[in-house]
């Protein structure tokens, strides 16, 4: 048996102060932390939710019509044991421009915003979303611990980008970042700065072989754009990285935790070993496992071949009265009998199935703490349904 | 002598040589781009499969070894068909396109060491997916290593489906030419993208949508369906997929839905089978056939939903033994008996 995930054990624990949730695409992360977020914040938290996905998933479950880059309050939470509930959801464009701003004067910032190919990175570049949303995190943070006295978040619970691997969330920032301390860069924007032909001579001859190739390729437009656009943020690049070196550090804190959100599919789970084997190497809190959608049976008492072989049964004994009479069969009630017993026995195979697929994570990774939330019956988009799956991510 | 295939079959996609799988992530868009691959390549036909993510989902779907650089045979369909994977690989994607149409050997290396490659492949905007498209639109334009090469030869593979990125990403993916445009308004990676772009709005391609009966992947499906006809890429069919089977008649989960199944009648029919027909079993089934009932009214109503796009829609059983390689073929059966292919 592997440990419990004490749910509650978490979010009443007032060390933690930021929850990730992270996993594979489709499982139900957003679902997840805006449940958890909720049930913290109805047990006397003030939480903050961040969500990055492009469905407004969130915003339906969460009642938001809004959800423009501001934390906006949640309303209709039971606000009875003093507890807060923000929830927004991550403009990654938005929050870009405003780190430029932040970071760069007036003209500077205003030339930057303007490079075509600054807009297409700050709109489109694969990874742009996950490093934002981890400068959105750190923002969030600050702004928690603005008056220490009185902060305004004691929770941030982080919904992670529906990447192509859930990996790409902590890889991202580095990626960023050792681009910004590569070569590369420095050959870009190296011709824009006054002395550049000179600090190029330290290269190798090979600077020409690649600038010629670039022109070739790119075209010399596209590469003066680039040149430009690098040179702007030129200035920049020192708070960026430093920015986001803060905040891989503060994910691998004390006071933040990982949740593994999977499903009960072989993909998923792949994906969430893969994300918990990483956490180890990385050294990163894990606080465990929440296996979603979990199919059960409200009548386990029954097995599924049992419920097939009397659902046959009644078959044969109707048949065996009625020999001789209409021979189709068996009365309705008796119908409705076998249906009953035929669906029990199909839902019982899907939840063995699930089980033995839970059962087989677990056995690879023994002591991680893991959750089960049944698979509701219908979808989830309002505050009840989300207080359902706290209550059942509790185990209640 | 080039094999005269054309027309053995009606299927719904006639004349389409490159089948785009989406569909939002948990829906097992990966398993129906095996499944459609495998119906494609039935009756000897040579279909490649390529995913486009790095994430090995043909090889674990397939069980095979985890798919290289390299073109390999994973899968013989019926009748000598033959089903090829490839995980497409950016980086490998821009060297091989450098190598094609520049000739760089040594700047090849160069651009490397740089960090050139990196960037180009993981942070300049765009063109990841241009390069990633560009070796799609390389593997259907391909021919067949031939006496007759050239225009004369057949084409290297009769079709080829791609397990594309999830609906949310699809969209932009596709459409690479619409934000190359703004960084390259002239030069080769222009020039190429447009090639690949006018490939993909062409007739020959088509977009298939895989999706569940559940509300978030029937809405990301109509969304899809309407950021592509925005962008006028062609839009394929609606893949069904994990379709429960009926087992319980309308009136029964009438009954169920109302509370109206009468506890004595199934307590009465238990015990003579002898199952002990104790309360906590007789509530269990009826809660089961409750919210069997409520997940059914949800299910026609996503149905009606994806009913009202007037596309061809194909409907794939829930397999209760999970998906495999088995799995696979008897989904390809399903598909070709529809006629998705």
């Amino acid at each position: 048996m592997s440990p419990v995930l004490d749910i509650d054990a978490l979010i009443g624990d007032p060390q933690i102060r930021i929850i990730v949730c992270c996993g594979a695409g489709g499982v139900g992360k957003t679902t997840t932390a805006a449940a958890l977020g909720l049930r913290a914040a109805e047990s006397g938290r003030q939480v903050v939710v961040l969500t990055i996905d492009p469905a407004r998933r969130l915003a339906q479950s969460l009642g938001l019509t809004m959800l423009d880059n501001t934390p906006r309050p949640v309303k209709d939470i039971d606000i009875a044991r003093g507890g807060s509930l923000d929830a927004m959801m991550l403009d990654m464009k938005r929050t870009f421009d405003e780190v430029v701003e932040a970071h760069a004067t007036a003209e500077k910032a205003e030339q930057i915003l303007a490079n075509p190919f600054y807009q297409a990175v700050s709109s489109s570049f694969a990874g742009t979303q996950e490093y934002m949303a981890m400068e959105k995190l750190g923002q969030l943070r600050l702004e928690a611990d603005r008056d220490p006295d009185n902060p305004r978040w004691d929770l941030i619970v982080v919904d992670t980008p529906p990447s192509r691997s859930a990996l790409d969330f902590l890889d991202a920032p580095k990626r960023l970042g050792s681009f910004l301390d590569g070569r590369f860069i420095r050959l870009l924007s190296a011709p824009a700065k006054a002395g550049g032909r000179a600090y190029l001579k330290v290269f190798s001859a090979g600077v020409n072989v690649v600038t010629k190739t670039l022109t070739k390729v790119l075209g010399g437009q596209m590469l003066s754009d680039v040149q430009t656009f690098v040179a702007a943020l030129d200035t920049m690049f020192g708070g960026f990285r430093k920015r986001a070196d803060h905040t891989y550090a503060l994910l691998s804190d004390r006071t933040t935790t990982f949740i593994v959100v999977a499903a009960p599919e072989r993909d998923a789970l792949r994906e969430a070993s893969f994300f918990v084997d990483r956490l180890d190497e990385e050294a990163m809190p894990l606080a465990g496992l929440v296996i979603n959608r979990m199919y059960r049976v409200s009548a386990p008492g029954l097995s599924a071949a049992r419920a097939l072989g009397a659902a046959e049964e009644l078959g044969e004994r109707e048949s065996e009265h009625s020999a001789g009479a209409e021979s189709s069969g068996v009365s309705e009630h008796t119908a409705i009998t076998q249906g009953l017993l035929r669906m029990h026995a199909v839902q019982a195979e899907v939840a063995a199935r699930h089980e033995s697929l839970a059962k087989r994570f677990i056995a690879g990774h023994p002591d991680i703490p893991t959750a089960e939330v049944p698979a509701a019956s219908g979808d989830i988009h309002d505050l009840v349904g989300l207080r359902a799956v706290g209550e059942a991510l509790a185990g209640h | 002598m080039a094999p005269e295939a054309e027309s053995s079959r009606d299927t719904d996609w006639d004349g389409v040589r490159l089948h785009i799988v989406t569909g939002k992530g948990g829906t097992g868009k990966t398993t129906v781009a095996a499944a459609l691959a495998l119906a494609l390549a039935a009756e000897g036909r040579r279909v490649l499969l390529a995913e486009v993510e790095g994430r090995q989902g043909i090889s674990q779907t397939f069980d095979v070894t985890p798919l290289g650089l390299t073109e390999v045979r994973i899968a013989h369909a019926a009748n000598g068909g033959e089903v090829f994977g490839l995980s497409v690989d950016a980086k490998a994607a821009l060297l091989e396109y450098l190598q094609m149409y520049y000739k760089l050997g040594r700047a090849g290396g160069v651009l490397e060491k740089f960090g050139a490659i990196d960037f180009a492949t993981t942070i300049a905007p765009g063109v990841r997916d241009v390069l990633l498209t560009g070796k799609v639109y390389e593997a259907v334009r391909r021919r067949r290593e031939h006496r007759a090469k050239g225009p004369g030869a057949p084409p290297a593979y009769d079709a080829v489906v791609v397990d594309a990125p999830p609906t949310g990403r699809v969209v932009r993916f596709l459409n690479v030419n619409h934000e190359v445009a703004d960084l390259a308004r002239v030069g080769p990676i222009r020039s190429q993208a447009n090639s690949i772009t006018a490939m993909l709005k062409s007739p020959q391609t088509a977009v298939h949508l895989v999706t569940l009966l559940e509300e978030m992947p029937v809405q990301e499906t109509v969304d899809t369906i309407a950021e592509l006809r925005a962008v006028g890429m062609p839009i394929g069919g609606v893949v069904v997929n994990q379709v429960r089977e009926e087992i319980l008649t309308r009136n029964v989960l009438g009954a169920a839905a109302r509370n109206a199944i009468s506890r004595e009648d199934v307590a009465a029919d238990l015990t003579r089978v002898h199952v002990r027909a104790t309360n906590a079993i007789i509530d269990g089934l009826l809660t089961e056939a409750r919210d069997h009932a409520e997940r059914v009214n949800l299910e026609r109503d996503e149905a009606q939903v994806i009913a009202s796009l007037s596309r061809p829609t194909y409907r794939l059983p829930s397999l209760s033994e999970g998906v495999d390689a088995n799995g696979i073929r008897e989904m390809a059966e399903t598909l070709m008996t529809q006629g998705m292919a």
